[in-house]
């Protein structure tokens, strides 16, 4: 049977006395999106970085491509590609300059700089400065470094993070082709509808244990209890009930006394479910 | 090599915009270049502008180039997306070291003509000026290693490479001070330099190097074990 991508088996690890991560079990499969969510503070980079061998951890597995992540050699580390959120940028070089530090480390020809370029929409600043990049154009070259090396297995922490939602789409789109060529990303995330977008699989963590685990489908559907009908009266105000057995009886009561304007349906979703898991909203 | 050759390669194009290491570089090799043709007092030792700015090139521009390249690597976050894509500690050290050291003796070059260095005592200055770089470069990777921040490192090495590089100006004027001076290395390579006619270095002017050398590398090792590379 092929090795998962990546895989995880009860992993802790405590800062002093603080644990951020208790038992962190789960598989990546190949060519899928999966995607890490939590708060900011739940321990999402702290995983990434057991999880590629930049720290260690107290106990447990983690394992990519096979291979237990603590072991992993400088060759093993150009089959996978690492962005994450505070990879610095070389300022006062461009962009291309940028990349060929790297493409260097890699072995990655011209073309194939001039291609990752292509790929995040920055040919056309291939010549200017770093300093002088939009924080969207600054991710984006932090994707191409990526990109450029053409790995199996991206590791991508919080990619679109304070982006506007134009620039966060175009990232989205380079993740959906990426997962088409059967790369397997795996995705850290606070933002639930970036989740819900391109995830097959989801990790909800919160205080360093996992509260959720499954495709972002499923775990709706697991809290279909709060599933609502939401209506809007004739006089201006709204009713809000749960969306079940009885449900119909006060509708039609409703419409037959001609009260009822208009009738929505609101479903679960990943951001209602880890409120009612924790408590919290995601997008903290 | 790649490794050492991609950090290499991007020293090169970062120092050439990064004005402020640049000028380290130039500086020295300047001035002395200007005060030697321009300052002619009657009695003053020969070369004497050209052998005191070589001393104090070798206590600065090593030292804070070393710190100020590691300190703003580590607080820019560029260091650490290197050692994930797999360039070894070492093999950064060694990068920003060798080039370094480079530009340090294209800049001692400068010195070397100044001097009118030939044969033997030609020899005797190449490797005094080179070991004095290396030393030198010793401290600013421990600096730059041990600081959190760029402010940080120029806190520390400011103080330390002023200490350093103008104490042997400083022994011409004061008994106490050359004392006390003679403990450095600096000291000894300028006392070299002046004696490099001679083409002689004493046994403890090797000595006082050497335990230079000793206390430099306890000291970056040190640094590097309490806060490693990132």
């Amino acid at each position: 049977m092929e090795a998962a991508a990546i895989s995880a088996s009860n992993i802790v690890k405590s800062f002093g006395s603080k644990r951020v991560l208790d038992g962190i079990s789960f598989t990546v499969r190949r060519g899928q999106i999966f995607g890490l969510l939590g708060p900011s503070g739940a321990g999402k980079t702290t995983l990434i970085k057991i999880l590629t061998g930049q720290l260690d951890r107290n106990a447990g597995t983690a394992e990519i491509n096979g291979l237990d992540a603590d072991k992993l050699t400088g060759e093993d580390n150009k089959k996978f590609g690492i962005m994450m959120d505070n990879f610095g940028i070389y300022e006062r070089l461009n962009c291309y300059e940028n990349l060929k530090i790297f493409a260097e480390i890699y072995g990655v020809k011209k073309d194939g700089i001039l291609n990752a370029l292509k790929k995040v929409g920055l040919e056309n600043a291939k010549k200017t400065s770093a300093a002088k990049l939009s924080k969207g154009m600054r991710s984006r070259l932090r994707l191409a470094r990526v990109f450029m090396i053409d790995p199996d297995i991206l590791f991508l922490d919080e990619p679109t993070s304070g982006l506007d939602p134009a620039t966060a789409d175009e990232i989205h789109k380079i993740m959906l082709a990426e997962k088409g060529k059967g790369k397997t990303i795996f995705l850290t995330t606070h933002t639930m509808s970036e989740a819900e977008k391109l995830c097959n699989d989801i990790v909800m963590i919160n205080e360093g244990k996992i509260v959720e685990h499954g495709s972002p489908q499923e775990i709706c559907r697991r809290y279909n209890h709060q599933r609502m009908l939401k209506i809007h009266l004739s006089d201006g105000s709204d009713i809000q009930f749960p969306h079940n057995e009885n449900a119909s009886d006060k509708v039609a009561e409703l419409i037959k006394n001609g009260r009822a304007e208009t009738i929505h349906t609101t479903e679960p979703n990943l951001e209602t479910v880890f409120m009612e898991l924790t408590g919290k909203e995601l997008a903290v | 090599m790649k490794n050492i050759k991609a950090v290499f390669m991007k020293q090169i194009l970062d120092t050439i915009k990064n004005k402020t290491v640049f000028i380290q570089f130039l500086m020295f090799p300047i001035i002395a270049v200007i005060m030697e043709n321009a300052v002619k007092i009657e009695d003053m030792p020969e070369h004497f502008f050209a052998k005191l700015f070589a001393v104090m090139f070798i206590g600065m521009s090593p030292l804070s180039c070393m710190s100020a390249i590691i300190s703003e690597e580590k607080e820019k976050n560029t260091l650490r997306a290197l050692m994930m894509s797999s360039v070894k500690p070492w093999q950064y050290l060694v990068s920003v070291g060798a080039y370094i050291f480079i530009m340090c003796m294209v800049g001692m070059s400068v010195f070397a003509v100044l001097c009118e260095h030939k044969g033997k005592a030609l020899t005797i200055f190449i490797f005094c000026t080179a070991f004095g770089i290396i030393l030198s470069e010793l401290a600013g990777a421990a600096i730059g290693i041990f600081s959190k921040n760029q402010m940080a490192a120029t806190s520390l090495t400011l103080p330390i490479m002023m200490i350093f590089s103008f104490s042997p100006m400083l022994s011409m004027f004061n008994e106490t001070i050359k004392k006390i001076a003679g403990i450095t290395y600096l000291q000894q390579i300028s006392n070299i330099l002046n004696g490099i006619v001679m083409s002689e270095i004493s046994a403890k002017s090797v000595v006082i190097i050497a335990a230079n050398f000793a206390v430099g590398l306890v000291l970056f090792t040190a640094a590097y074990k309490k806060k490693g590379l990132e």
